[in-house]
């Protein structure tokens, strides 16, 4: 019973400021309001006994990716006191995107066979640790090798240019590598 | 805690959950209790320190030792000062930053062992919790610096939000060594690894914890916004950062906020370098929290002394220390300090 209580207050957690996400005119409201999202997600990994995930979602979502959200929309220029622009011409084709992705994940989610564990919840980190540089070690090698072209990629794009390309240095901007790093 | 769950539940005939929920209340008030303490306790040191350091004396009148009332009176003042909300401040936001960077912080507060077995929140993965929910705060210093609808609070919420999320990742390598020895990222059992005297604290036991031990030092005066790195809040050009705007009680929360962040590095520097709550001579541990506070008030006195000695840095000086001196340094650290672990027959 308490436990289904706690389940539908982080559903709510999760959805009701998903909902002021999308539809908010405040592009930073918007930001702000995933927060509320992404905590909510990590409260059902918790409730779901995957404690590491539910950390890692902390970490890197709100911790990295979250805040480069934010700091990108506050540093850009944003027409009209930070409302977006809107019309026909904007709306079509986000609604067709976002019901064609909606119907995508209806049919993953209908498709899948989910099986409820029924053993006691227990502490995964140790297991996922040791899954990781066995069982999983060439995905794990592969996905950080991914990851080390796209910082250099990066970094090579932010690199001062040298004085005979251009006469002003570009800024170097350390915050474009620590979205691959996290 | 055990004691007191077996309290809840045995004596006063509660069910398993509300217990639970008892118990957190209760550990949430006490924790609350003790970083109020800590704010005006610190603010007072840090204003003898400063005066110590500068050869001069700090507050003497307030109270009649040493003007130790000080800091009450201080906070006594701000509790009834006006609280201005700018017209065009963004509202509710500007209202809920406060509460988020607190929040941020008292939620770390929860997985700090104090003595063996007393730790709000005994979690398996502890000090990566510890670390996660750290980033509430960054998100909290954005929130102010944006709601306030002023150009240096914006600034000081950009340089902020900057600093802390580079200066995250040498905080958190440097303290990978260390759960490369422990095999465990729960608190107490990184504390319970270092049992037997100074010679066992981690940060004696390679050079190699030894450098990551003066890099999380480094690394942890950047996340806490304190000199020598307060960019974010220079006040010879963004008046005083992303708090410019908050006045009274709301800035008396992110007063309560830094001295809390401060107590907080502080003290996972001794959880994870210094031994925790073991005395430095072994057999002696018999006031394990005190052990433990006191080690940590050092360390903030530590923290102090650099903050009142060196001169702030430059933007550009503070990103090159980072990227492009400590985090290959704490790199070395981890890959260093795995080799002297299989060299010396530590690795288990």
């Amino acid at each position: 019973m308490t436990a289904d209580l706690i389940f539908v207050l982080l559903a709510l957690l999760t959805l009701v400021p998903a909902v002021w996400v999308a539809f908010s005119r405040n592009i930073v409201h918007a930001g702000f309001s995933l927060l509320l999202t992404l905590l909510g997600v990590a409260g059902l990994y918790a409730y779901l006994g995957a404690d590491f995930v539910a950390v890692t979602q902390v970490m890197v979502y709100v911790g990295g990716v979250l805040v480069l959200i934010l700091f990108t929309v506050m540093m850009t220029r944003v027409p009209q006191n930070g409302r977006p622009r809107h019309g026909l011409d904007r709306f079509v084709p986000a609604a067709v995107f976002a019901l064609g992705v909606f119907g995508l994940l209806y049919k993953t989610i209908t498709a899948v066979e989910w099986a409820a564990s029924e053993g006691a919840v227990e502490p995964t980190t140790a297991e996922i640790g040791t899954n990781f540089i066995t069982s999983y070690i060439f995905p794990f090698e592969y996905v950080s090798l991914v990851l080390l072209a796209a910082m250099i990629g990066a970094a090579i794009l932010i690199r001062e240019r040298r004085p005979e390309e251009t006469e002003e240095p570009a800024a170097p901007a350390p915050e474009t590598e620590e979205e691959v790093a996290s | 805690m055990e004691a007191m769950y077996a309290f809840f539940m045995d004596t006063a005939g509660m069910d398993e959950m509300a217990a639970h929920i008892t118990v957190a209340v209760i550990m949430a008030t006490i924790m609350f209790i003790v970083m109020a303490l800590c704010a005006i306790i610190f603010t007072w040191m840090e204003r003898k320190v400063a005066g110590f350091l500068q050869s001069r004396y700090g507050p003497m009148r307030t109270g009649r030792w040493h003007g130790w009332a000080q800091a009450v009176a201080d906070m006594l003042k701000i509790l009834g000062k006006e609280d201005i909300i700018p017209a065009e401040a963004d509202k509710p936001y500007f209202i809920f930053a406060p509460l988020l960077v607190l929040l941020g912080s008292l939620l770390a507060w929860a997985a700090i062992p104090w003595a063996p077995g007393f730790v709000a929140a005994d979690l398996d993965l502890g000090l990566f919790y510890i670390f996660a929910v750290t980033s509430l705060v960054v998100l909290g210093i954005l929130m102010a610096g944006w709601a306030s609808n002023n150009k240096w609070a914006l600034y000081g919420a950009a340089r902020g939000a900057a600093q802390m999320v580079s200066y995250e990742i040498p905080l958190l390598l440097a303290t990978i060594p260390v759960v490369l020895y422990t095999g465990s990222l729960n608190t107490q059992d990184i504390v319970i690894a270092q049992q037997g005297g100074v010679l066992n604290w981690f940060v004696f036991r390679d050079p190699f914890l030894f450098i990551a031990f003066w890099m999380y030092f480094i690394a942890s005066i950047a996340e806490t916004n304190r000199g020598p790195f307060d960019m974010p809040e220079t006040e010879s050009e963004l008046v005083a950062g992303y708090h410019t705007e908050y006045t009274g009680m709301r800035f008396a929360f992110f007063f309560l906020a830094e001295y809390a962040n401060l107590f907080l590095v502080s003290m996972i520097a001794v959880m994870v370098f210094l031994g925790g709550w073991w005395s430095p001579i072994p057999g002696l541990d018999f006031a394990p929290a005190a052990c433990f506070v006191v080690k940590g008030v050092l360390m903030v006195f530590l923290n102090m002394w650099v903050r009142w000695t060196l001169p702030r840095v430059r933007v550009d000086q503070l990103m090159h220390l980072c990227w492009k001196v400590m985090i290959p340094v704490t790199l070395v650290c981890v890959v260093g300090a795995g080799i002297w672990m299989m060299a010396s027959g530590a690795v288990g």
